[in-house]
């Protein structure tokens, strides 16, 4: 089977943005998808901290400290950008404007029930920043993520056992094994990477999916 | 004469009392008003209660002022950065308080506070560790929680040029959460890069109008470079 690294994940995701959408990519895993989507292709990309129209990395030497992104990374703004207020920015996201947000994962449930923020831990210290906000707000949120633990435990799991970020929030699932929609009526798996079984998914995912007829 | 220019930080944050609400503006650097901030840790005021989105990060600015320990409360929805180390030691120790709220809710709670709204329904964190305890209501087909305005004492932010009546411009990103803590304090207080003569900012783009402004000072402070 051939995993896709995360790149390819990233690529492979860019591909289902429609022209025209306004996408917020979370921080981390989520940013790579700015890089893969198609050059002529116009998607505006949002950041909370109040931008319509990230651009890519500035230039060494050309970061402006006033510019920068959810992740706090120095960006630049594309032509026909704009910029806006906090409480503008999280109307957007809220007031179901965005067309998709991409989220990392820790786990996603059956329901689509999605833990990103917390593990939990005593020790951990928790931060949630907008990620509440896009669960329920986005009209579609699609997970990016590994589809195993290190552990090789799946992160598609039947409950999450991390505290939730939003309950039934979750529409597709994007991993380095498979593509999977999440539906009233369970988990469709819409790929498997080349090389890789329906059933040999189901056995490392452990709970139960449905067949799609185009899956391999 | 109106002229809401202040000559220097220390003068416009000389009355903060002990146990005031603080919100400051800024998200990670970008529109962060460090002047102001080094003359809340110069002035002394303790036992404060911090409104930011995060907890200061580095040794600078509000992590200064953490680490001054004259913080007994901080609400922001992302206190935890590579570079956070002031608050990850007070809060593991317990001598911070911590209340975290998701972002959006963070603004909306000040955008509250600011336009007199009493209280509000918000989907965000439905179903969630920080909705527990708080009450909720199904309207139509979703389920909200009921969240209270923040109101401050004191609102700290960075603007890039004003007149004298107080009327604001930002720049870029800087503006973030500026606007609406403008709204929710009794005293707002603006560092600010640049002044201009009345009728300089063109009327149709200031971005906060003076009425949410108390008082000023200029801070020339030079591009700087993000690390």
């Amino acid at each position: 089977m051939k995993k896709l690294d995360r790149k390819q994940i990233a690529a492979r995701l860019a591909r289902d943005i429609p022209e025209g959408a306004y996408v917020n990519l979370g921080i981390g895993l989520p940013t790579l998808v700015a890089d893969y989507l198609p050059k002529g292709r116009e998607v505006i990309l949002h950041s909370e901290n109040g931008i319509l129209g990230v651009g890519p990395k500035p230039a060494p030497g050309e970061e402006d400290e006033d510019l920068i992104n959810a992740g706090k990374e120095p960006v630049t703004l594309l032509t026909g950008g704009c910029y806006f207020h906090h409480a503008d920015s999280f109307g957007m996201i809220r007031g179901r404007h965005l067309d998709f947000a991409v989220l990392g994962a820790f786990q996603v449930s059956v329901a689509g029930d999605l833990a990103n923020w917390h593990t939990g831990g005593a020790d951990d210290i928790p931060a949630v920043g907008g990620a509440m906000d896009l669960a329920v707000g986005a009209k579609k949120v699609l997970v990016m993520m590994e589809h195993l633990t290190k552990k090789g435990e799946s992160k598609i799991v039947e409950r999450c056992s991390y505290p939730l970020t939003g309950a039934r929030c979750v529409n597709r699932i994007y991993t380095d094994l498979a593509v999977i929609d999440v539906k009233a009526d369970g988990l469709h798996v819409i790929e498997t990477v080349e090389g890789l079984s329906f059933e040999e998914l189901q056995r490392l995912t452990g709970v139960p999916l449905k067949r799609l007829a185009s899956a391999a | 004469m109106i002229d809401k220019l202040f000559p220097s930080p220390e003068a416009a944050l000389a009355d903060m009392p002990n146990g005031a609400t603080v919100m400051i503006g800024g998200f990670g650097n970008a529109g962060m008003p460090a002047a102001l901030i080094d003359a809340l840790i110069a002035h002394g005021a303790r036992d404060l209660t911090i409104v930011n989105n995060n907890a200061g990060n580095g040794d600078t600015g509000l992590a200064a002022l953490l680490k001054a320990k004259r913080v007994k409360k901080i609400l922001c929805s992302f206190p935890r950065q590579a570079d956070s180390w002031h608050f990850d030691s007070l809060y593991r120790s317990g001598e911070l308080e911590l209340e975290l709220v998701p972002q959006g809710t963070l603004a909306e709670r000040i955008r509250a506070a600011g336009a007199g709204v009493g209280a509000f329904y918000t989907p965000t964190a439905f179903g969630t560790k920080l909705a527990e305890g708080k009450e909720t209501r199904r309207i139509g087909d979703r389920d909200y929680v009921l969240e209270f305005p923040i109101h401050a004492d004191y609102a700290l932010i960075k603007a890039d040029r004003a007149d004298r009546w107080g009327n604001l411009t930002y720049r870029k990103s800087a503006r973030n959460f500026a606007p609406i803590m403008a709204m929710a304090a009794k005293c707002t207080v603006v560092q600010v890069r640049e002044t201009v003569a009345l009728g300089e900012l063109d009327a149709e783009q200031v971005h906060t109008p003076g009425i949410f402004v108390k008082r000023m000072v200029r801070v020339a402070a030079p591009m700087k470079k993000v690390a």
